[in-house]
């Protein structure tokens, strides 16, 4: 039986990931792209999560990212709706172009 | 960290999760970058499969992959005026660097915690499997652990399927 | 141990990888190429193509598209509690009854709300 990955390569990982992520919701005009970048903060946290739950052997992290699997799927559920409609008010979903609720 | 079949396995999902990630980040066109974001959740769940997380990485495939990455696809083609579009960058430099800070803080909170001052995350740790399915259901639904937060995902799930169907519906109404 | 059980899963990954690689290099190679302008065209039958072809679907798609999402989400989470049933017993049974009493509130809803209709 081969030694386990330690965590400390999962968690450097999941680093990189979210500070991808971030830079793709900063940097991308697109909202849906914005979207995406948010999923894989989503992911890198998740990965954290279960990097920790197999680290000190306790079950909760494993819980965590199922519920925060669940969130994920009802908030692109809404997100994407929203999208849409934007999309069918403005024609438009460059996030440059939504700007008015600005004072 | 030797070299053996983990290894390996790990690097190259790695390889993959990031490798999608940058596709989704830097991509033209939209519908690559769906493809890049499938890609990389399935990196993240082979990942899963290496923290002997199985049932997890089920999950990832079949949630994020098949659902979540398939609902993206369906957006873009829904607001596809703008598939390719030459302008994807804002004010490049300032979020590279503001997004590079960001790595370096994480890289100083992290790598410091983990490493140095933790020793106690310096015991090995082995892949010996530690929730089954079973385990996760028994701390779902047993009254003693997590059933208050399974009913509200539940009530979580019926809020946005209803408030889904109201936007969208409205949203067709309008466009037809 | 679980590692173990997924060798044959890894295999059929790197399988199918060199296959479709295998597949896309060799009809790369081997395939005659001589494109034409009539070739080139989108349907390549003869027909001129009318208006442009990235044409926008309708929201319809997208609605069935969320309630598929709700739904797969609403079935990973009767796995578990579907593996362990014998343990949990009647107590399990009720809890999950409340969750699917909730999501089958919502299903009435769209199904009054005539979202499951293609018209």
């Amino acid at each position: 039986m081969p030694p386990a990955v330690p965590t400390e390569f999962f968690v450097m990982l999941s680093m990189i990931l979210f500070a991808l992520g971030a830079m793709g919701v900063l940097l991308r005009k697109n909202a849906i792209l914005v979207f995406m970048s948010v999923e894989l903060m989503l992911n890198s946290a998740n990965l954290a999560l279960a990097a920790f739950a197999r680290q000190w052997n306790e079950m909760d992290g494993h819980i965590f990212v199922f519920f925060v699997m669940t969130v994920a799927a009802a908030e692109v559920a809404i997100g994407l709706a929203l999208i849409v409609a934007i999309f069918r008010h403005k024609q438009s979903i460059n996030i440059d172009d939504l700007h008015q609720l600005e004072g | 960290m030797e070299f053996n079949f983990i290894t390996v396995a790990f690097i190259v999902f790695s390889l993959i999760t990031l490798g999608g990630a940058i596709g989704v980040v830097t991509c033209i066109n939209l519908f690559r970058g769906t493809i890049w974001l499938m890609v990389s959740l399935f990196g993240v769940a082979g990942l899963m499969v290496l923290l002997s997380a199985e049932f997890l990485a089920a999950v990832q495939v079949l949630v994020y992959i098949g659902a979540i990455a398939i609902l993206f696809t369906f957006a873009v083609m829904l607001t596809r005026s703008i598939t390719s579009d030459k302008m994807r960058f804002t004010r490049v430099w300032v979020n590279v660097i503001s997004a590079g800070i960001l790595f370096v803080l994480f890289a100083l909170g992290v790598i410091y915690p983990v490493w140095v001052a933790n020793a106690a995350t310096h015991f090995p740790v082995t892949d010996a499997g530690l929730a089954t399915t079973t385990d996760l259901g028994v701390a779902l639904v047993s009254g003693s652990q997590f059933v208050l937060p399974f009913e509200v995902a539940g009530l979580l799930l019926t809020a946005a399927m209803i408030g889904a169907i109201v936007i969208a519906r409205d949203a067709d109404d309008e466009g037809n | 141990m679980a590692l173990e059980q997924f060798a044959p899963a890894g295999v059929m990954i790197i399988i199918a990888t060199i296959l479709a690689f295998i597949i896309l290099v060799i009809s790369r190679i081997f395939g005659p190429h001589r494109p034409t302008f009539r070739k080139n065209a989108p349907y390549e039958s003869g027909m001129k193509p009318i208006g442009p072809a990235q044409r926008r679907v309708p929201v319809r798609f997208y609605l069935v598209a969320v309630l598929f999402i709700i739904f797969d989400v609403e079935v990973i989470f009767f796995l578990p509690w579907a593996v362990a049933m014998r343990d949990l017993g009647v107590y399990g049974l009720i809890v999950m009854g409340v969750f699917t009493l909730m999501l089958i509130v919502g299903f009435i809803y769209e199904w009054k709300k005539g979202a499951l209709e293609w018209e």
